[in-house]
């Protein structure tokens, strides 16, 4: 009896652990090793590009190889790393701070993970394949990638669909989890910003998942079954494509940074020991952004000759976005202003964050503005825009997330003076990298060239050498983990002076099942 | 003393300039200010916005870096209670509320005065084909020998692959340049043959999206005679980093004169092309066509990239029936790369490069393709 219980309350042993588990602590860890497995791999296809572009001329690659690394790159950094990581925190994290025992559908829970790795392994071999991989961009617009496209495109759409599944089941988890498990005394305007800002993602996800599920199945039927929604010669309409797309892509882009803001509205009242200011701004904030994330789609669209009326909505409507997102910023300056703050390296990430995320906001307004944006489109301004809301914004929101709770996850401390090692040249290799980008772009380089004119060969040899030595630093991280999973000083549960929350009152490491009798309701203030 | 004085600080001055001056040709940090109307609005509206988000990073950066500064814990700062302020809010939503609005007020001008493409004087047809662009000019009534011509990348392979070296405008040049007059309301019409292309000169801040079935339209005056550069801005395929953009712009009547050279050019190509070609011209000029048109995708060798762009040499499309070879350049090969080069080169360059692809890469058919042979397979397939 004694035996059968244990069996059931402990995991099981060997591989069956993972491969049958329904317990949110092991997918979350799965979907965050994962994650890190992608950003490894995307990475190594941007050093390939970096690689080529450190002088003119072409050197390693041949230009359609150069193309599928772009293609490549995007597609996994996006939907391999980004997105698979925040599902993991959220996985981890959202049932120990609205003290549920677990994520409302596990088994669910369990394949929306699983099916991502064959998606991705699918989505990578296409690279061996004949004709090679996808070599249209990760926005793929037709009919580049559908009259045009490789023989390998079929099974990026397949494996397209497989990740929208992943997506959408991962976002119905959330959303029943956060609904339907909180326990008593959990209000909704007492939930973590972490957890708002998922519960919103979650919907972003259900509403866009599908219409990209849909252009995909456009593209197969235009490439096999003879349809012609994107082919101008068949009366359809290569534009069409980019509505569609876009109307996916651009609630996507927040899909990959409302997590974010929650992390970081987590991290910094921790590190300053301060309320965080606004907390219920920030909530109303996080859903105008989520809803104009819904109009602003064709901004992405600016060139391809849209009436002047619809120019001029989509600009008021994007310049908008500045004052959701400005409130934001506001209030994480005054959660540190008259704080008492210390600089562990979730603080030096989460601050990190908020300088080079508000940068990346800048170019954003400056991008909005539709007769400049003419001279920035498509160029390596908007390069450097969107890797600034992405890596510095993004990814280390995801990097100060996983040193905040590690210690939750693994019982121990990590080391901290590697971990503030590793920060330092991750910042200063990202802003290498990625600055001078923005010179490239306004002086007129386009984006997606395997080789260039000679006056932008010296911002170029830059750009390269940050690139290198950011994708280096991230070895640091993996030793990193590596050892404060193997031991290290243990970690108490409260784990930082001034965190606040449920995922504090519960020991470190987190044991297997948690909250099987909800938390005393006492112990849940607003944040 | 002081005219040796004067005479040191001169050479300094001038030193200094001439270094800066080169600095800032290889380290320019931001956008031309053009020759045009539009891209001098365009770039002092890029100007004004940015002051705009320094000024506003100045403000919030250095709050932030105060508090980091005074309020840190090791300093013994105290921990404020405060977490909320609903006045604070309210002021912080509002202010960049009415800084948009002084942003959207210049640029809705501007794009006003961009859209604008009535009362223009010439009209230009751009058509972004795989990978090179077709400039047509519009005549004035049908009778008038056409103006239409493509412009392909002139830089050389070998300077691609690092063999020889790099020209000064390496991957900016073009074997024809579009020619424009200056002072003159220009507008371009903008289409494309197969993939979507952006067509982009930064010194007329025009960017616009060339698109099969669709016909965009923009315009520009340049101010300025002189040659301004650009390149596809949208992904295109394999060549998208190589099919530049040059745009020769004269004085009105240097620009007469050229237009009125190239009507009797496009008339003479007429002549000639009913003239026989020997052996040695042809393989001699095949070869050139062939190294500019067709060797990004079939290769040097002939052995092209299988399975998306199939080898020449021995292909029986280029060893078998000749109809079946000059049927393939003239009309293409539909759903894939291969362009339609009936329109794209004459018939003395199209009998040119047919001839060499059926007897270059060992295909040794010894057939000589004449250019009456590909205009009388043009006017039968009509």
């Amino acid at each position: 009896m004694s035996a059968a219980h244990d069996h059931h309350h402990g995991p099981a042993k060997g591989i069956s652990r993972w491969l049958f588990t329904t317990n949110h602590k092991d997918i979350g860890t799965m979907y965050l090793l994962f994650s890190f497995a992608m950003f490894l791999l995307g990475g190594t296809f941007a050093l390939v590009i970096r690689a080529e572009l450190f002088q003119p001329g072409l050197q390693f690659v041949e230009p359609n190889f150069f193309n599928q690394m772009t293609t490549m790159h995007g597609l996994i950094m996006v939907f391999g790393a980004v997105m698979p990581a925040f599902v993991g925190l959220a996985n981890w994290m959202i049932p120990l701070m609205i003290g549920a025992p677990d994520m409302a559908l596990p088994r669910m829970n369990n394949w929306s993970f699983w099916i991502l790795p064959f998606a991705f392994a699918m989505m990578v071999s296409t690279l061996f394949m004949e004709g090679g991989g996808p070599n249209f961009g990760w926005t793929f617009y037709a009919p580049l990638s559908t009259t045009y496209g490789p023989p390998s495109t079929t099974f990026f759409i397949f494996a397209v669909h497989i990740l929208g599944a992943s997506s959408i089941m991962g976002a119905i988890n959330v959303i029943a989890t956060i609904l339907n498990m909180r326990a008593p005394g959990m209000t909704l305007m007492k939930m973590p910003l972490f957890v708002w800002t998922w519960l919103i993602t979650a919907y972003l996800l259900i509403a866009v998942m599908p219409v990209l599920a849909g252009v995909v199945t456009m593209m197969l039927f235009d490439i096999h079954f003879g349809t012609a929604f994107f082919d101008a010669a068949g009366g359809g309409d290569p534009v069409l494509f980019q509505h569609l797309f876009w109307f996916f892509g651009h609630p996507e882009v927040y899909i990959m940074i409302l997590p974010a803001f929650g992390i970081v509205s987590a991290i910094i009242p921790t590190f300053a020991r301060k309320r965080l200011f606004g907390y219920e701004s920030m909530v109303y904030a996080t859903a105008s952004i989520a809803f104009l994330s819904f109009i602003v789609w064709a901004h992405h669209m600016f060139t391809v000759g849209m009436p002047l009326a619809g120019q001029l909505f989509f600009m008021y409507a994007t310049m908008l976005i500045a004052v959701p997102t400005g409130v934001k910023v506001f209030n994480w300056v005054a959660t540190m202003f008259r704080g008492s703050m210390t600089f562990e390296t979730p603080m030096l990430f989460a601050i990190a964050f908020v300088v080079l995320f508000t940068i990346g906001g800048f170019t954003g307004v400056m991008l909005a503005i539709t007769p400049v944006d003419f001279q920035y489109h498509d160029t390596y301004f908007v390069v450097a825009h969107f890797h600034y809301v992405l890596v510095p914004g993004a990814v280390f929101s995801i990097m100060a997330a996983t040193y905040y709770w590690l210690p939750k996850w693994t019982g121990y401390m990590y080391d901290e003076n590697l971990g503030k090692l590793h920060f330092w040249l991750s910042f200063i290799g990202v802003n290498v990298l990625f600055f001078p980008q923005h010179f490239l772009g306004l002086a007129g380089m386009p984006r997606r060239i395997p080789d260039y004119a000679l006056q932008f060969a010296d911002f170029n040899w830059i750009s390269s050498v940050g690139g290198f030595l950011f994708g280096f630093s991230q070895l640091i991280l993996v030793y990193i983990v590596y050892k404060c999973a193997r031991g290290g000083k243990p970690a108490s549960a409260q784990v930082w002076e001034g965190a606040q929350g449920l995922e504090w009152t519960v020991p470190s490491p987190a044991p297997y099942h948690t909250f099987e009798t909800p938390p005393d309701p006492a112990l849940i203030k607003a944040p | 003393m002081l005219s040796k004085a004067k005479l040191w600080l001169g050479l300094a001055l001038s030193t200094l300039m001439f270094w800066s001056a080169s600095l800032q040709a290889a380290w320019e940090l931001n956008m031309p200010r053009g020759v045009t109307q539009i891209s001098r609005d365009t770039y002092d509206l890029h100007m004004t916005i940015f002051w705009w988000v320094v000024a506003i990073g100045v403000v919030v950066f250095g709050v932030m870096l105060w508090s980091i500064i005074n309020h840190r814990k090791s300093n013994g700062a105290k921990p404020a209670s405060f977490h909320e302020s609903t006045k604070v809010e309210i002021v912080w939503t509002l202010i960049p509320f009415a800084i948009l609005i002084m942003m959207a007020i210049p640029a809705t001008r501007v794009l006003t005065d961009a859209y604008d493409t009535s009362g223009s004087e010439l009209d230009i047809q751009i058509t972004g084909y795989q990978w090179r662009w077709e400039y047509t000019y519009m005549r004035e009534n049908m009778d008038e020998e056409e103006v239409s011509f493509f412009s392909i990348l002139s830089t050389s392979r070998e300077e691609i692959s690092n063999d020889i070296d790099k020209s000064e405008n390496y991957l900016l040049d073009v074997d024809r340049p579009l020619v424009i007059p200056t002072d003159t309301r220009i507008r371009f019409l903008m289409t494309s043959a197969d993939v979507i292309h952006s067509w982009w000169v930064p010194d007329f801040a025009i960017k616009k999206d060339t698109i099969p079935g669709f016909i965009n339209e923009t315009w520009t005056v340049v101010d300025e005679p002189g040659i301004y550069r650009g390149q596809c801005a949208e992904l295109c395929g394999m060549e998208h980093g190589f099919m530049p953009i040059v745009v020769h712009a004269l004085p009105p009547e240097e620009y007469q004169a050229w237009y009125a050279e190239q009507q009797q050019a496009a008339a003479g190509i007429r002549e000639l092309a009913a003239a026989e070609m020997t052996m040695d011209d042809a393989m001699s000029q095949g070869e050139q066509i062939y190294n500019q048109n067709c060797v990004a995708c079939h290769q040097a060798d002939g052995v092209g990239m299988p399975p998306v762009f199939p080898a020449l040499a021995g292909s029986p499309k280029a060893t078998g029936d000749r109809l079946v070879t000059i049927d393939t350049l003239v009309n293409g090969v539909e759903g894939t790369s291969m362009a339609a080069y009936g329109r794209q080169l004459n018939p003395i360059q199209l009998a040119a490069v047919i001839t060499f692809v059926r007897n270059a890469f060992g295909n040794d058919t010894g057939d000589l393709v004449q250019p009456t042979d590909v205009n009388a397979y043009i006017q039968e397939g009509q």
